[in-house]
């Protein structure tokens, strides 16, 4: 998991796994809010490489995290974002909120 | 093959997270009879994780229980049923309405039954207090490759 995670200036850039569903999501969430706490990272970005499913859990992932950066200014990305993914983010309005970079 | 052939899976297992990968593959295995294009794949299987999701977190709220699904394939149209016997659900509408949580403290966003609503042609759900809630989704599938069956 911790390869997962890497910290770049002030931007914390997450490897999603293949599939995110509620099964991960909470470790995700939990990893992701001690880089932003501890080592006061204003922005997150998301890597869909990997990822080839996504149901609404992962929306409260990204949505959490942009709760959390966004008091300090910060934001949130999504690169590599693949059809299927990019469905349910627009679906659920997430592109309103976060940076998609192709 | 014979598009008005009938078949049947029942799968039930214990509500715990872990059994959610694998409730999403076997449904997946199990309509690859009927040729769906990966884009209905991909719809029902997020609109099942979402059904079985919900069972195990609002309606057994992670304690022990099983979840059952079944999934009927009349010819090329599908029909799942996820139900538990769990808590039961109060107000099916309000529930149903998009950004609608009981469960906000989990990062639940509300968006579950609006994305079964999308990603399926029809839903249906029953639900009683203390009893269970069943949650029915339709879908016609295979319509591309079907429309594109040209030589
Ligand atoms: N199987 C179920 N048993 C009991 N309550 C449920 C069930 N499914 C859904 N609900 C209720 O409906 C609400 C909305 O569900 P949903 O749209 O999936 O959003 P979320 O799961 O993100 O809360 C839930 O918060 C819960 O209160
Ligand atoms: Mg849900």
């Amino acid at each position: 998991m911790e390869e997962n995670f890497k910290v770049i200036d002030n931007y914390l850039m997450v490897k999603m796994p293949e599939e995110i569903d509620h099964h991960q999501s909470a470790a995700i969430s939990e990893r992701a809010d001690m880089f932003i706490i501890h080592k006061k990272v204003n922005n997150v970005v998301f890597d869909f490489e990997k990822t080839v499913f996504m149901d609404s859990s992962g929306i409260g992932i990204i949505m959490g995290r942009y709760k959390k950066v966004r008091c300090f200014g910060g934001k949130v990305f999504a690169v590599h974002v693949n059809g299927a993914i990019r469905r349910v983010i627009y679906l659920s309005g997430l592109h309103k909120v976060m940076d998609i970079l192709e | 093959m014979d598009r008005e052939m009938k078949n049947e899976i029942t799968l039930e297992f214990d509500a715990v997270s872990v059994n959610e990968g694998f409730a999403r593959v076997a449904v997946a295995a199990f309509i690859t009879s009927v040729n769906p294009t990966i884009e209905e794949i991909s719809d029902v299987k997020t609109a099942l994780s979402e059904a079985v999701t919900n069972a195990i977190i609002h309606g057994y709220e992670e304690k022990e229980g099983k979840v059952r699904v079944v999934c009927l394939l009349e010819g090329d149209r599908l029909t799942v049923e996820v139900k538990d016997k769990g808590k039961g659900i109060e107000n099916v509408e309000r529930a149903m309405e998009p950004l609608y949580t009981t469960k906000p403290e989990l990062e639940r966003s509300g968006m579950g039954f609006a994305f079964m609503e999308a990603f399926m042609d029809e839903l249906e759900v029953e639900s009683a207090v203390g009893e269970g809630t069943t949650v029915r989704m339709r879908k016609k599938l295979g319509t591309e490759s079907y429309l594109g069956d040209e030589e």
